[in-house]
């Protein structure tokens, strides 16, 4: 039988190899059409507003990618980003009501910021593991209530950060260190701790023990639930961070702040090779999903031939070729 | 299903493979094997894990096509597909079965001939059809339970009323006993025989070599995927069967192992252990370098009660002394961390990452060794490399998923992954179930070398010959009681049945 599960592998091998380039290849595609489309797709800026935007995104789909791998979903991230910004807002701008706009001021936003979202995980995940409720509805219900949550803080309209403060949080989001933002460097810090959090820690092997099968996981001396919900609480923290280098491009909140964006960070995770019944995830496959995502908005964006209306139109084609990819070399290896 | 009931001289041939060779990519798995299985003959299939038996069956039954060479149903040439072997009569059985959870027992046995009133299901009809075949089967399941809620015996009942209800014409059974007390062996043994003076003929996997001396007319025996030959059955002892089989001589299956000193330190004691509504009382001690076998019927609480105490189980009542030591484990960890290891009976569902690796599933239970902050890879694979070797991992390439290895090398890899741990005291639950004769035996010497080292070993099994091959002790349980312990003369199988049916002991410990 020897002989025969050798070849069984190599041929899985360059399956594996396929599925881990085929996000890159895609995105190698997408940027030459771009290049076709429009020569200023070229351009630093376009370039640099690329990163920076699919930086949001990104971020929240690295923290996605731990809680889809342990065999969890998170549908709240929109709305807990929403609920993140208004918070951090509200306590910035009371702040800076009885003090001197300064620095500490904003970190005491930032601070605050990382609390909220380590306890809005924690939520998710102590009602999906000790509740034992399925987590697509814990976190559609979480979804609801961070919404409306903010909703009710900015009483249906918009939280606008104080002036002063602002100024001085601004650099955040518009700066860059080297011709690199700083939400890009955020974003490549997230992404590289993330990767070695799931691929050399005992906590990443956990997780995708976890999302293979649970039973196999508890048989083998996995805290389970305490693992579960730190994924919870790894999503909470990304979403956070995420907000942080949000709060300051806009400067205000709302209840429409971070719409979809739970969908779209699935989408990026799934792009990315990660499956979605858990047991198997990708740092960096993750990371090029989000910037496909961007990518394509913006490509719409520099050309006339198909509207910029029909952007989720595309994406969505591509998020479900993806997932047939997946599926198809599935089949193989089996 | 014939209409006259064949006698058994009436040789007629039901199905017929002539010289099947079976490829996957360049490998050939099945080297021109012939079996001609005739109408009411129980016809055994014979081989080590890896041998091919499987993939014949499959190709029987249509589940695969045959690299090349011919079936013959009935004197016509067949290419089918499982669909169409199916409706033809011939069935295949599988050893997991393939049963949807979620559906009832009535809806299972009807899926995809739903009977039907006008546009409307019959559920009526099907109900009292379905009670039909099961008290056929002696089963008395309910039709509308769940799948989900059956014991496994029950499942593999509906698996053969299913296939009864279909007027099957060949029926193939892979490894059926595996998951059935004696009692319901004996029930599937007459129904076997029903069927075949029906005129079905049976095909018969299984490695519990009594049951194919018992039940088999014919013995097909298969080695690396090539015909040993075809035998009658009454040619054959079962040390002939093993012989053909292996390719070479078994002299002794239970190794002949060192009694520990009557002065052994004692390692776990258990006293009155009880968990509501399963287990009811259970003590016993364990010393060191001994190896305690639990015996019982399935569902007797064995496996209960050592998942209790290992800490899998909440809600346990009484004390569990472990190094002299009192303990409440409230998960695996803990007690691993005391030298107390619990090896699953359940590989596939409990015990391997099926879809992962074999490195990253042997060190799952052991990781905290390898990690400091991050996973010391290198360390790791050593550590794999070295107990690959010790517990003889027969894989050509190590990066294989786990799931593609033979049931003999996944036990293995879950013995190497489990041993990692250096545990003192090694709880085995059914180490050799469905598991070839070659690995069972290196499992036993394996076992004979942990107590011999000093560590304690408890040996659930439900295959007596394996318990009193193997105990220094025999612990017995019956119905959630911990019945009798059993050592010296009175460690023989009928006696073991007495306790084990509740026949003799009342649960106290002696």
């Amino acid at each position: 039988m020897s002989s025969m599960t050798t070849t069984g592998v190599k041929k899985t091998r360059f399956n594996l190899d396929l599925k881990t380039i085929g996000p890159f290849v895609a995105l190698i595609v997408l940027f030459l059409i771009g290049i076709l489309v429009n020569q200023a797709f070229l351009s630093t800026g376009n370039l640099t507003n690329i990163l920076t935007r699919s930086s949001f995104i990104g971020i929240i789909a690295v923290g996605a990618t731990f809680v889809i791998t342990a065999g969890g979903i998170d549908l709240s991230v929109g709305s807990m980003a929403a609920f993140i910004s208004g918070c951090m807002i509200v306590i910035m701008n009371t702040l800076a009501a009885t003090m001197e706009p300064g620095i500490m001021i904003v970190l005491a936003g930032v601070f605050a910021s990382v609390l909220l979202g380590s306890a809005a995980g924690f939520v998710n995940g102590f009602l999906t593991t000790k509740g034992k409720i399925e987590a697509f509805i814990v976190t559609l219900g979480t979804m609801g209530i961070y919404r409306s949550l903010v909703t009710y803080v900015a009483d249906g309209g918009t939280l606008a950060l104080d002036r002063g403060v602002r100024t001085i949080y601004r650099p955040v989001y518009y700066d860059s260190f080297f011709g690199i933002p700083y939400p890009v460097l955020v974003f490549l810090g997230v992404a590289i701790l993330g990767y070695v959090l799931l691929n050399k820690t005992v906590f990443g092997r956990h997780c995708f023990a976890i999302g293979s099968n649970e039973n196999v996981a508890r048989y083998s001396a996995v805290h389970v639930d305490r693992i579960k919900t730190l994924t919870y609480i790894l999503q909470g923290i990304c979403v956070s961070i995420a907000t942080i280098i949000y709060v300051p491009r806009l400067g205000s909140a709302s209840g429409q702040t971070g719409t979809l964006w739970e969908l779209e960070a699935i989408a990026a995770v799934i792009i990315g090779g990660t499956v979605l019944k858990g047991g198997y995830g990708r740092i960096w496959g993750t990371v090029v999903g989000a910037l496909i995502l961007t990518m394509i908005g913006n490509i719409l964006n520099l050309t006339d031939v198909i509207s910029n209306y029909l952007n989720g139109t595309v994406q969505g084609i591509i998020i479900v070729v993806a997932v047939f990819l997946q599926r198809g070399s599935w089949r193989k290896k089996k | 299903m014939p209409t006259t009931m064949a006698s058994p001289s009436t040789i007629e041939t039901a199905l017929v493979a002539n010289n099947i060779c079976k490829s996957f990519g360049p490998n050939e798995v099945l080297h021109g094997v012939s079996l001609n299985v005739v109408a009411g003959e129980v016809h055994a299939l014979l081989g080590e894990n890896g041998a091919g038996k499987s993939t014949l069956v499959k190709i029987l039954s249509g589940f695969e096509a045959p690299s090349s060479g011919a079936l013959v149903y009935e004197g016509r040439d067949v290419h089918w597909s499982s669909a169409e072997a199916e409706n033809s009569g011939v069935i295949l059985i599988h050893q997991e079965f393939n049963l949807a959870e979620q559906l009832t027992v009535e809806e299972s046995i009807f899926l995809g001939r739903e009977i039907t009133k006008g546009p409307f299901l019959d559920k009526v009809r099907m109900r009292t059809l379905a009670q039909g075949y099961l008290q056929a089967l002696d089963c008395y399941a309910d039709p509308s339970a769940r799948i989900h809620d059956l014991a496994v015996a029950d499942k593999q009942m509906v698996e053969l009323a299913k296939a009864t209800s279909r007027n099957a014409r060949v029926l193939i059974l892979d490894e059926p006993t595996a998951v059935l007390t004696g009692k319901e062996t004996k029930v599937l043994f007459e129904l076997i025989r029903r069927l075949r003076a029906q005129g079905v003929a049976i095909i018969y996997i299984s490695h519990k070599l009594e049951e194919i001396e018992e039940i088999a007319d014919r013995i097909t025996i298969l080695r690396d995927g090539t015909l040993v030959g075809n035998y009658d059955a009454n040619e054959l002892t079962k040390d002939d069967m093993a012989r053909l089989m292996v390719g070479r001589e078994l002299s002794d299956l239970y190794p002949h192992i060192l009694t520990p000193p009557e002065d052994a330190e004692i390692v776990l004691e258990v006293d009155n252990l009880k968990i509501p509504g399963v287990i009811f009382n259970a003590s016993f001690s364990l010393k060191k370098g001994e190896i305690l076998g639990f015996a019982g019927l399935v569902g007797a609480g064995r496996t209960a009660l050592m998942e209790a105490i290992i800490g899998l189980t909440q809600n346990v009542s009484g004390e569990v002394r472990v190094f002299g030591k009192p303990v409440a484990y409230k998960d695996l960890s803990e007690a691993r961390d005391d030298g107390v290891a619990y090896l699953t009976k359940d590989r596939k569902e409990k015990g391997l990452l099926l879809t992962h690796g074999l490195c990253p599933n042997f060190s799952l239970f052991s990781l905290q060794k390898f990690s400091n902050l991050l996973i010391d890879e290198t360390a790791e694979r050593k550590a794999f490399e070295a107990a690959s070797k010790v517990f003889d991992l027969r894989v050509g390439d190590m990066s294989v998923p786990a799931g593609s290895l033979s049931g003999g090398n996944q036990q293995k890899l879950l013995l190497a992954k489990v041993m990692e741990v250096a545990p003192q005291i090694v709880i085995i639950d059914e180490p050799t179930r469905g598991i070839d004769v070659g690995t069972k035996s290196q499992i036993y010497q394996f076992i004979k070398e942990l107590a011999e080292a000093g560590r304690s070993v408890i040996l659930i099994s439900s295959e007596m010959t394996e318990i009193i091959g193997l105990s220094h002790r025999v612990a017995v349980m019956c119905n959630g009681t911990l019945s009798g312990i059993l050592q010296g003369a009175d460690l023989e199988e009928h006696e073991i049945m007495r306790y084990a049916s509740g026949l003799k002991g009342n649960g106290k410990y002696e």
